[in-house]
């Protein structure tokens, strides 16, 4: 068992991950603090996914080294799982169980104390009380979205990882959803690493943004130093510049 | 931090709750647990009928073939209790959260055998009850022979199970098919309702290699000479074991393959 204590929550040291000849991350490094939240942004195909798949061990990288928690996710990750949680729009829930039947099976798989409190207080809170009872398949989906999101801090996570935690949500909803994980974050000290296209989330949650191409991480920063650094008003105009190759 | 990373029998429940779930849900899925079963059993016990006042062999032990039609169900049950709601995981998209969650491989492996357990024991007992029923045949008065019988068919079926679970994770969904008919390939080598030297002389090293064949001529000894041979049970026991094993390593090599591949992550249909 490798765990030792660490400044960050998150620290990657040159991740590789190949996909045939193509490097869909690239020997990135990054450093994570405890508390903060922290944004991958870059268009698609630029290892975001791939990344955060590689970090919660889903995929295994070809070199390099990550350390959540203090614990080598390469090779002890079940020390670090337990405190950790995912969203995606990738994944999906058992469509045919109830939404409070999923929560019940992750909450057991997690070894959460008080299970049927804390999924009373996260439907509170995510606004899912009134379809705990309908089966996942037959919601929304921002619906869904929103289920997951619950799934993903079922265990009070202490690292967080969202791909995408807003997609397909409706501007109230996404903003609750944006409040509450801020509120969380203040909350708990939890960390967070989420990837995200949504350019007006990035800049109000987070802490550090870094920016990829092509499987590397370009630039990195504080929203307001990264727009500052390229002389723009808003993230969306560097994204498009990044997407666009401008820079 | 200091979490246990030993196998945990709370996730295994978890994971059985989550199937226990999945059927309550369905009627279709809770009707096709005794459904086939039933089936099998009025059909094979009609035939039965038929024979027992045509063939000398069969007249020795009527319920032969209807002992020999439920011990197959288990040894199919068992394979698809194993297979089936790891497709259904599959079908969820739901691979990829389970394996980012504490749950090991070790206790999801143990949570399909339970499963499959619980979905063949009801198959088995529903048909045993209609064999009652309509036949007047208590597979039951077997007694514990029975239960070993049992043992050996599930064990195998879980094996084979595991194994199309492993293709799965290899090929994906498009091997879905095999969850079907690999137990099929099986069954003329098995010598599910006939002695194992029926066969040609060149196969039946391949029917020995086969845990089932065992079983069931321990089966038909025991229900033609009351007699339970403990050397066709040890043998099952061991191939048994070895089949297991195989199978295990083969779902060990194709969840490896699959963490490599990112196909944990886009596994679905």
């Amino acid at each position: 068992m490798t765990t030792h204590s660490s400044q960050y929550a998150i620290k990657v040291e040159q991740l590789l991950r190949t996909f045939d000849a193509t490097r869909a991350v690239d020997k990135i490094s990054f450093t994570v603090e405890p508390g903060s939240i922290t944004a991958l942004l870059g268009g698609n195909g630029a290892g975001k996914t791939t990344t955060l798949a590689v970090l919660l061990g889903l995929l295994i990288p070809d070199s390099g080294v990550i350390h959540i928690l203090g614990v080598d996710m390469v090779h002890d990750r079940y020390q670090a799982l337990p405190d950790m949680n995912f969203s995606s729009p990738y994944l999906d829930l058992p469509g045919r169980l109830t939404v409070e039947e999923n929560l019940l099976v992750y909450g057991r798989l997690y070894s959460v104390t008080n299970l049927r409190q804390q999924i009373g207080q996260l439907s509170e809170q995510l606004d899912i009380t009134q379809f705990l009872q309908r089966p996942y398949g037959s919601l929304s989906a921002g619906q869904k979205t929103r289920v997951s999101l619950a799934k993903s801090l079922i265990n009070q996570p202490k690292v967080l990882l969202l791909d995408e935690p807003t997609a397909s949500l409706d501007p109230d909803t996404g903003d609750r959803i944006r409040s509450h994980l801020e509120q969380y974050v203040k909350q708990t000290g939890a960390t967070v690493l989420l990837a995200s296209h949504n350019m007006p989330e990035v800049e109000r949650l987070c802490d550090q943004v870094l920016l990829m191409r092509a499987g590397q991480i370009v630039d990195r920063g504080t929203p307001q130093q990264l727009l500052q650094q390229y002389g723009l008003e808003t993230l969306e105009e560097l994204f498009l510049e990044l997407a666009r190759g401008v820079h | 931090m200091n979490h246990s990373t030993h196998f945990s029998l709370s996730r295994v429940a978890a994971m059985v709750l989550r199937y226990v779930y999945l059927l309550r849900r369905s009627w279709p899925r809770i009707l096709e647990l005794v459904y086939w079963p039933a089936m099998q059993m009025i059909l094979w016990g009609l035939i039965s009928q038929f024979f027992v006042q045509h063939s000398s062999w069969l007249a020795q032990a009527s319920g032969v073939l209807l002992a020999a039609v439920m011990l197959w169900d288990v040894l199919f049950r068992g394979h698809l209790g194993v297979s089936l709601p790891f497709i259904e995981e599959m079908y969820a998209r739901n691979l990829g959260h389970l394996f980012v969650s504490p749950l090991k491989v070790s206790e999801h492996i143990t949570a399909l055998l339970v499963i499959s357990l619980m979905r063949t024991s009801i198959g088995l007992l529903a048909a045993a009850l209609i064999a009652i029923a309509l036949y007047t045949f208590n597979v039951f008065e077997m007694g514990l022979p029975l239960l070993a019988f049992f043992t050996q068919l599930i064990v195998m079926g879980w094996a084979t199970g595991l194994g199309v679970v492993a293709l799965i994770l290899r090929y994906g969904l498009g091997a879905e098919s095999l969850a079907w008919v690999l137990v099929f390939a099986l069954a003329p080598l098995s010598a599910v309702y006939y002695p194992v030297d029926i066969l040609p002389e060149m196969v039946q090293p391949i029917a020995a290699m086969i845990p089932a064949s065992h079983a069931y001529e321990g089966m038909r000894t025991v229900m033609f000479e009351q007699l339970f041979r403990w050397d066709l049970f040890w043998k099952g026991a061991v191939l048994n074991i070895l089949w297991l094993a195989i199978a295990i390593w083969l779902y060990l090599q194709a969840f490896a393959r699959a963490r490599q591949q990112g196909s944990l992550f886009q596994a679905s249909e």
